[in-house]
């Protein structure tokens, strides 16, 4: 019995590490391929995996200035911080007003957010651009009408942070309004603070999701690269051609993206893990 | 949400007609001040004293007018034709400017919006007042501006806080959803561009046209895309929940160390912006990738493998890598609900002697399943549109000359629409893909929404 438990231990272990080596290995192939000098030796696809010489090539490449990495880098890190500020505000708002007023039309709107959700985001392209285009919000205005749809659509994003408010007990509130406090200051003073996990869930899961925003943003900026993003410049690199060292230059970029990003989420992961479980349950 | 069976559409005539009655009967009824306020929007209300919500409704009658006059009014009249007038050059060869087919659509469209609201918002003055009029009536005092201004924070905080987000949705999500809508009844595609020339309605010919089967029609290409587009959310649903369920319980056994550490080496997958992990890996399975040449030098293949250029291996390929993307966040929500199925029940059934596997089917899963029923759901629908996987590791491809409107083995409904809209240009079709995917998803989730389990009433969570 001892030796069958034994045996069924070291299998899960295997299967861990098995695991966790098809899990890293993409990343590890990632950084250590950014090493590789496309000076030197090659920047293209080759057939290993450690470079031959170490060098820092690629990302010298990536700081100079004409390149405007970190231009993108920068507008990237602005629609992301601004994204996550607005989004959760307005999820806040809305959460709040779902979850604990009860007004005429509440289920309809719901219902009807509900079904506009299942139609594809893409669907809209053209039509948002017309509207951002009026507004002066292409091109040169990507980044601020990257962020004015963003936030603007947030509202429909409340599940999680509704679900999250409806297990505060609504005892709560009504004290306090027995003690003469408004909605609003229930909601100020009493709610949000008591939220801190979802609000940290929200606004992580809005500043995550900029990264990742190549067809939008590729589309509104139309070609003018300054407004570009980071997604949409690499995704350039990658789909290049890489004879000239395309290659490289996407792998030192990535990590350069993926570096800050993975541990901003780390630190806050047992908000993420708090918030996904949350929603999941109450679907 | 509601149970009880009723008929929304019977129940909206009922509703309708009974507000219709209203305005009658309290036009019949009311004073001169309700009277003149049938025209005068907020006129009752002002003269009682109630300046905040009279001027407010006077001000949106006035804002309304002058809209439909100076802008509104232009784009509606033409909305039936969506504008005759091309633009082309004056005899003098100066440019003239015709109709925008696009601007009369949208802005029609727009003002018909507007004028909807404004009924309603018409019908909100006649009901406020006589409110008003039956608070007089009953010697009661009227509430003040202050206290008007004030429950906006209060009784009526909802209002204030939904007014911001409910326009955002409106402007940038409802308008062009209508919008494009109407687009799939016209022909706007490369050859009718506007501003330079006019598209027109043409009812359904573009349903027509994805059904046709015959060469030019989008039938069959539709029937791949639709059916791969299903049978890819089936597999990226299952396979990630039930492989993520299956790691999950592996690292909450209670003889492996470290659980923390096997945890966070899965949740990098997530950590990491998808465009960076996902092209790379991309990368790493193409001709000349890693993986080939690394089989290649190690003698295990002659050829390289055709990960992204087989149709059958591209599928399978996305659907594998697909489970490294998801398999970590169906563990995550796994882990916290596994520890919740309480400890006795394994208890009981181990001292009747049940193995870990009967357990798992007897206990875990149907727990599992039930719990879960919501999340699997949206998981599916997530899937049906999940862009970024298919985009940033395929694109679609490969392509081929069977199918049309450059549509590839690996797309899906989402991905062919965008490939439409941006490489075609071709706005029509690409709106009736879009109102397909709609009605997919809805029915979907419709049906699978009547016979889940675990569906509470709402309320029953508060």
């Amino acid at each position: 019995m001892k030796t069958k438990k034994r045996i069924s231990t070291i299998v899960s272990y295997a299967i861990l590490v098995l695991i966790s080596i098809v899990w890293l290995l993409p990343f590890v192939g990632l950084f250590l391929q950014s090493f590789r000098s496309y000076l030197t030796e090659d920047g293209g696809m080759v057939d290993y995996l450690l470079p031959k010489h170490f060098s820092l090539d690629s990302y010298a490449f990536l700081f100079q200035a004409e390149n405007k990495f970190f231009k993108w880098y920068g507008n990237t890190v602005i629609i992301a911080f601004f994204v996550a500020l607005g989004n959760t505000l307005m999820v806040l708002a809305v959460s709040y007003a779902l979850s604990r007023m009860r007004f005429k039309g509440r289920e309809l709107l719901m219902r009807f957010w509900l079904v506009l959700g299942m139609f594809p985001g893409f669907l809209t392209m053209i039509c948002l651009y017309f509207l951002l285009k009026n507004l002066g919000l292409t091109q040169e205005g990507a980044i601020p009408g990257l962020i004015l749809i963003a936030v603007a659509n947030a509202g429909m994003g409340y599940y999680v942070c509704k679900g999250y408010f409806d297990t505060i007990p609504k005892a709560l509130d009504e004290a306090a309004r027995i003690d003469g406090a408004t909605r609003a200051r229930v909601f100020f003073t009493m709610i949000i603070p008591m939220s801190k996990p979802i609000i940290i869930y929200t606004a992580l899961v809005a500043f995550m999701a900029p990264w990742c925003d190549y067809v939008f943003a590729s589309y509104v900026a139309f070609g003018f690269s300054d407004s570009y993003n980071v997604a949409v410049a690499m995704q350039r690199w990658v789909w290049t051609n890489d004879y000239q060292g395309f290659f490289t230059r996407f792998c030192a970029g990535g990590v350069l993206v993926a570096v800050p990003v993975t541990i901003l989420f780390m630190c806050l992961q047992k908000y993420y893990v708090e918030g996904v479980t949350g929603g999941a349950v109450k679907g | 949400m509601g149970n009880q069976k009723t008929n929304p559409i019977a129940n909206f005539f009922t509703a309708l007609l009974g507000a219709i009655k209203d305005i009658g009967s309290i036009f019949v009824k009311g004073d001169w001040k309700t009277k003149i306020s049938y025209l005068i929007m907020g006129f009752g209300s002002i003269l009682r004293g109630v300046y905040l919500r009279g001027a407010a409704l006077l001000l949106c009658e006035g804002g309304f007018i002058y809209y439909m006059i100076t802008f509104g009014s232009k784009y509606l009249k033409d909305i039936n034709t969506l504008g005759t007038k091309t633009s082309g050059f004056n005899a003098d060869g100066t440019k003239s400017y015709g109709d925008n087919s696009f601007l009369i659509l949208l802005y029609g469209i727009l003002s018909i919006v507007i004028i909807l609201f404004f009924i309603y918002l018409w019908y909100i003055n006649i009901k406020e007042n006589a409110k008003e009029e039956a608070i007089l009536k009953s010697g009661k005092k009227l509430p003040s501006v202050k206290s008007d201004f004030m429950s906006l924070f209060d009784e009526h905080f909802d209002k204030t806080l939904l007014t911001i987000p409910f326009m955002g949705v409106f402007v940038f999500t409802v308008l062009p959803i209508i919008f494009m809508i109407c687009v799939a009844f016209t022909n706007y595609d490369a050859n009718h561009q506007s501003p330079s020339k006019l598209f027109t309605w043409v009812g359904f010919e573009n349903f027509k046209n994805l059904f046709s089967i015959g060469t030019d029609g989008f039938g069959k290409t539709f029937g791949v895309v639709l059916s791969w587009t299903l049978i890819w959310a089936l597999f990226a649903t299952f396979l990630t929940y039930f492989l993520g369920m299956g790691v999950a319980m592996l690292i909450n056994k209670k003889e492996i160390k470290l659980k923390k550490l096997w945890r966070t080496i899965l949740v990098v997958t997530i950590a990491v912006p998808q465009f960076v992990s996902l092209l790379y890996v991309y990368k790493l399975f193409a001709s000349d990738g890693l993986i080939n040449m690394y089989l290649m030098k190690w003698g295990w293949i002659e050829d390289q493998l055709p990960f992204w250029t087989n149709p059958n291996w591209a599928r399978v390929t996305i659907v594998l890598i697909n489970c490294w993307i998801g398999i970590p966040y169906s563990m995550l929500i796994m882990t916290g609900l596994l520890m919740n199925i309480p400890e006795d029940l394994y208890e009981s059934a181990r001292i009747d002697g049940a193995n870990s596997f009967q357990m798992f089917k007897a206990i875990t899963l149907p727990y599992m399943l039930f719990v879960t029923g919501p999340f699997l759901l949206t998981q599916y629908t997530g899937n049906l549109n999940n862009f970024n996987v298919i985009f940033l590791l395929t694109q679609g491809k490969p392509q081929s000359q069977v199918l049309a409107a450059s549509a590839g083995y690996t797309d899906l409904l989402v991905t062919w629409l965008y490939k439409m809209t941006v490489n075609d240009t071709n706005y029509k079709m690409a709106a009736v893909i879009g109102i397909m995917v709609f009605v997919v998803t809805a029915g979907i989730s419709l049906i699978v929404y009547g016979i889940l389990p675990s569906v509470k009433d709402e309320e029953g969570f508060q």
